[in-house]
């Protein structure tokens, strides 16, 4: 009667084999590492750059474990943490802007293993230190943009159709006002108005899509809920992807990019320390403009002092603050940029950065060169400020633009896609480069949450979560082995496995394990005793009421099973609402709970039951049982 | 036959847990209500993760009085600092709590670098371990999610156990696990500790652990309801004492491994080991005392009918001519 069917011993000798073999890799200690990847296109990562990374370090006295070349990086492993300071802090200076140095963990887990797919479980923030950030996308930013942008397409639209105007504006509630001139065609003007939109936004107008409303001769356009929510999703998926570029051009291993709720992006750096510098290069909201000079200094100047500016212009000034005239109409912006590259002008030997247009920028630029050789091109550097003010017990999220000419050349002859501009500082054209290479953001974000965990913390809590889960398991297990005896070590036994289930499916899974990581384990050997408990308490009790030693077990785990099912499961619908409505560090508790209890159901009524038959079933005089 | 002697519980116990039941309700009664009372009027010491503010952690390289750090930040300038020992002695966390209306972030890093040179002397100097900045806007999403989370689970928890067993045994197990998160809360509340995300996921799952408890017992009354020819009272008797030794066996383990979590787990996880170890205290006592007790009032009275396989009875009767 004491039998368990064959093909289970099988399935849990599998369970064993494949749980140790993917839990093995986090056994393997990482190395601290300096990572270099080329950050230009004349870079180049070869013998001669290894052999100049050795002698650097070798005269800042640091000796690494090694480099080696791979998927064009070089990786210099290094024994401890402040040799890979002090590699990285002679490296960036050396090597210039032609390559990024980051800081990484390089694995030492062996080929075959890898090739497994078994990789280590990435250690938290909190565990290896670094930068977490939560940004914030600005949704009433980037819906008066993409308005703005079809009032542009409506100007256009007019404009190609002769049909005159007087005003095609933006309102502050979002919508657009068109102001026909009499005796304009307002059925025409609608219907170019609606094809705009349509290829604009995609969708038909009417219905779920924008409503195109005419009155006289004014004609009102108004975006439906269903739109304005698209556009914020959409900034934010354009976002992420441009932050992501982002990321990799600062070159950092293993980055966290995830999109949290309606309008967050939760970012995270491990291994940085910096940030100041990582904030400016991932939150700035630079572009750049061209506009076309409308007057010179000498005009700007008495426009300022009369006050009357003229209607298509608008005064910027440069970086002296000497103020310049420039259309209100902008000719190519940021966001019609393909790249941009850090150059040294080949004439002046001056910095520069060299830059490339979409079609559509291109033959915008082409058209305006052909018409206006001779006259002067500004390019506006733009870059968004985020404040809040308080105003009336409300608050009132406003940006502030620091609005500056960086150049205002003369255009000496046609051009069209690709051109080069001037007049940068050699810092301020590489991050340009680098942002604009990125893309322009479709809204602005603002940042709503920073951590920065030193990486010394992080060694500690590594060392603290582990001390507390070895003596959690030690507490259980000592418990079980006294009060139990020969069950009490099956039920030791059981719980091992339970915890190498738990490693081997976080690792198998790519989860981070983070601090409240640990303390899930701890938890989860804590719970998960109590499915034994309950069988060898079951088996306890039959025994007491007269039953034979067999069939005490048999029944024990048959009745508990049940039991261990229904407490269980309530276990998990609180761990999945811990994962659902939780953020970072309470998810990952959440998933180490989730995991852990689904492992120590199987392990106890199936792994333990196993050994227990394994134990007792060849006894043909079973007298009793050390429970 | 023999049984080995060490056991913690006496084997068949009898005792009379159901004669005192109106002084155990009357006591849940008059604890929930202190509770929320205490909660209510005491409120929680919020930390950063729910205020919004700043959070640097430094550490020092000989052991700090707090209460001059305070003063010299005082004197520095910067105003309503909470400083307090984190971890071994050396170690301080200073929260700089944001503003209502601060929604970003922006200036973190300058406000940790004036709070490290304002806490530091040149005889004792510090350096910063980590820094938090968290906008008040996120905190609060936060709060908000913390109650849809706990609606959540208490939702999860009626329709499951009204499917598995009952409605009434769904309403009682609620109740009781509300009762222990709302306890615990309020020792917390007393207690002035801090409460950060950790506590918060430790509440949450000392729901899971104090429902885990109830039910336990749940299946053994409706287990003894079918087979037992026996009034309620005597049923729940039973079911309590057959399941004593399990209740208090696990209670005693999980509460040791919480424990080594909040000896050696570090100052960051003292929080959530506070809770679980109170939570694993709490929960025992009112899956022991109270659970099925409640089960005896009113409209959520239980009776042999309500646990008779229903199935069963309607094939019977479909049987008959």
């Amino acid at each position: 009667m004491l039998e368990f069917p064959r093909w289970k011993y099988a399935l849990i000798l599998v369970v064993l084999v494949l749980a140790a073999l993917y839990a093995l890799p986090n056994a393997y200690q990482k190395n601290p590492s300096v990572q270099i990847t080329p950050s230009t296109s004349e870079a180049r990562i070869d013998e001669a750059l290894r052999q100049r990374v050795e002698v650097l370090l070798s005269e800042a006295g640091v000796t690494p474990i090694g480099t080696e070349i791979d998927d064009n990086h070089l990786l210099v492993r290094l024994h401890d943490a402040d040799a890979q300071t002090v590699a990285s802090d002679v490296l960036r200076p050396a090597l210039g802007e032609n390559y990024s140095v980051a800081l990484n963990l390089a694995s030492t887990v062996p080929q075959w293993l890898s090739d497994l797919g078994a990789r280590p479980m990435s250690l938290g923030l909190d565990l290896q230190g670094g930068v977490h950030f939560v940004m914030q996308v600005d949704q009433a930013a980037a819906l008066q943009k993409r308005v703005e942008g079809y009032a542009d397409g409506i100007r256009t639209a007019l404009r190609d159709a002769r049909i005159g105007y007087s005003s095609v504006e933006r309102r502050n509630d979002n919508t657009i006002g068109v102001v026909l001139v009499e005796g304009a065609d307002v059925n025409a003007a609608r219907a170019r108005i609606m094809e705009s939109l349509a290829s604009a936004s995609g969708q038909v107008v009417g219905g779920s899509g924008p409503q195109v409303l005419a009155d006289g001769n004014r004609i009102t356009v108004r975006l439906s809920q269903g739109e304005i929510d698209r556009i914020a999703a959409d900034a934010v998926e354009q976002n992420r992807t441009v932050i992501s570029n982002r990321i990799n051009a600062i070159g950092v291993a293993e980055p966290v990019l995830q999109r949290q709720g309606e309008d967050r992006l939760v970012i995270q750096l491990p291994g940085l320390q910096d940030t100041a510098e990582a904030k400016r290069l991932i939150g700035a909201t630079a572009t750049l403009e061209f506009r076309a000079v409308t007057g010179d200094e000498n005009q700007a100047a008495a426009v300022v002092a009369s006050g009357s500016i003229p209607a298509d212009s608008r005064i910027y000034y440069n970086e002296t603050g000497t103020p310049l005239l420039l259309s209100r109409r902008i000719l190519v912006s940021g966001d019609q940029l393909i790249n941009a590259n850090p150059t040294t002008d080949s004439q002046t030997g001056t910095p520069s950065v060299s830059i490339t247009l979409n079609s559509a920028g291109g033959k915008r630029m082409l058209d305006h060169t052909l018409q206006n050789v001779g006259q002067r091109l500004g390019i506006v550097y733009v870059e968004r400020i985020p404040t809040v003010r308080m105003v009336d017990g409300e608050e009132v999220r406003s940006s502030r633009s620091i609005e500056r000419v960086i150049s205002s050349s003369t255009i000496r002859g046609v051009f069209g896609r690709e051109f080069q501009t001037t007049g940068l500082s050699r810092e301020e054209a590489n991050d340009l480069a680098r942002q604009l290479k990125a893309g322009a953001l479709a809204a602005p974000m603002d940042f709503v949450e920073e951590r920065v965990v030193g990486p010394s913390l992080g060694a500690e809590n590594v060392e603290r979560g582990l001390t507390a889960v070895a003596y959690a398991f030690v507490f259980t297990l000592i418990f079980f082995m006294l009060y139990y005896r020969m069950f009490g070590i099956v039920t030791c036994l059981a719980l091992i496995l339970n915890l190498l289930i738990v490693v081997a499916v976080m690792s198998l899974f790519g989860a981070t394990m983070s601090l409240p990581g640990f303390a899930g384990l701890a938890l989860s050997i804590g719970l998960s005793v109590d499915a034994n408990v309950l069988i060898n308490e079951r088996i306890r009790e039959e025994l007491r009421a007269g039953m034979p030693p067999k069939a005490a077990i048999v029944t024990g785990y048959e009745k508990a099973s049940d039991t261990i099912f229904d407490s269980n499961l309530t276990g998990i619908i609180a761990g999945v609402a811990l994962y659902a409505f939780g953020t970072g560090p309470l998810q990952g508790f959440a998933v180490t709970l989730v995991i852990g209890i689904v492992a120590s159901m199987f392990t106890a009524i199936v792994v333990s039951r196993a050994l227990v038959t394994l134990i007792y079933a060849p006894r043909k005089k079973l007298k009793s049982l050390a429970i | 036959m023999k049984i080995f002697p060490l056991t913690l519980i006496p084997a068949n116990t009898r005792i009379d847990f159901m004669r005192m039941r109106h002084i155990w309700v009357a006591l849940f009664v008059l604890l929930s209500i202190a509770s929320v009372a205490v909660v209510g009027l005491k409120g929680f010491n919020f930390a950063l993760d729910f205020t919004g503010g700043t959070a640097v952690n430094v550490r020092f390289e000989q052991a700090v009085s707090v209460d001059d750090v305070r003063e010299r930040l005082e004197t520095a300038g910067i105003a309503n600092a909470q400083v307090q020992t984190f971890g071994s002695g050396t170690d301080l966390l200073i929260r700089v709590r944001g503003e209502e209306d601060q929604t970003n972030v922006d200036g973190n890093a300058e406000l940790a670098a004036s709070v490290l040179s304002a806490a530091s002397t040149p005889e004792n100097p510090g350096r910063i371990l980590s820094t938090e900045s968290i906008g008040s806007q996120v905190s609060g999403d936060l709060r908000k999610n913390a109650i849809y989370a706990a609606i959540f689970v208490l939702v999860g928890f009626l329709l499951y156990i009204s499917v598995r067993f009952e409605w009434k045994f769904a309403v009682v197990a609620s109740l009781t696990t509300l009762f222990d998160v709302m306890v615990v809360a309020a020792l917390f509340s007393l207690t002035g500790r801090e409460f950060d995300l950790t506590v918060l996921a430790g509440l949450l799952s000392v729901m899971g652990f104090s429902i885990n408890d109830t039910i336990v017992v749940f299946d053994r009354v409706r287990e003894n309801f079918r087979v037992l020819r026996a009034d309620p009272l005597e049923v729940f008797n039973r079911s309590i004492n057959q399941t004593l030794s399990r209740t208090i066996i696990t209670s005693l383990v999980f509460f040791l491994s919480v424990l080594a979590l909040f000896l050696y787990g570090g100052g960051s996880l003292e929080g959530l080991a506070l809770t679980q170890m109170l939570g694993a205290l709490v929960g025992t006592l009112s899956s022991i005392f109270i659970a099925c007790p409640l089960l005896t009032y009113g409209a959520l009275k239980v009776t042999k009918q309500d646990l008779l396989p229903k199935a069963r009875d309607e094939e019977a009767l479909a049987r008959r001519p």
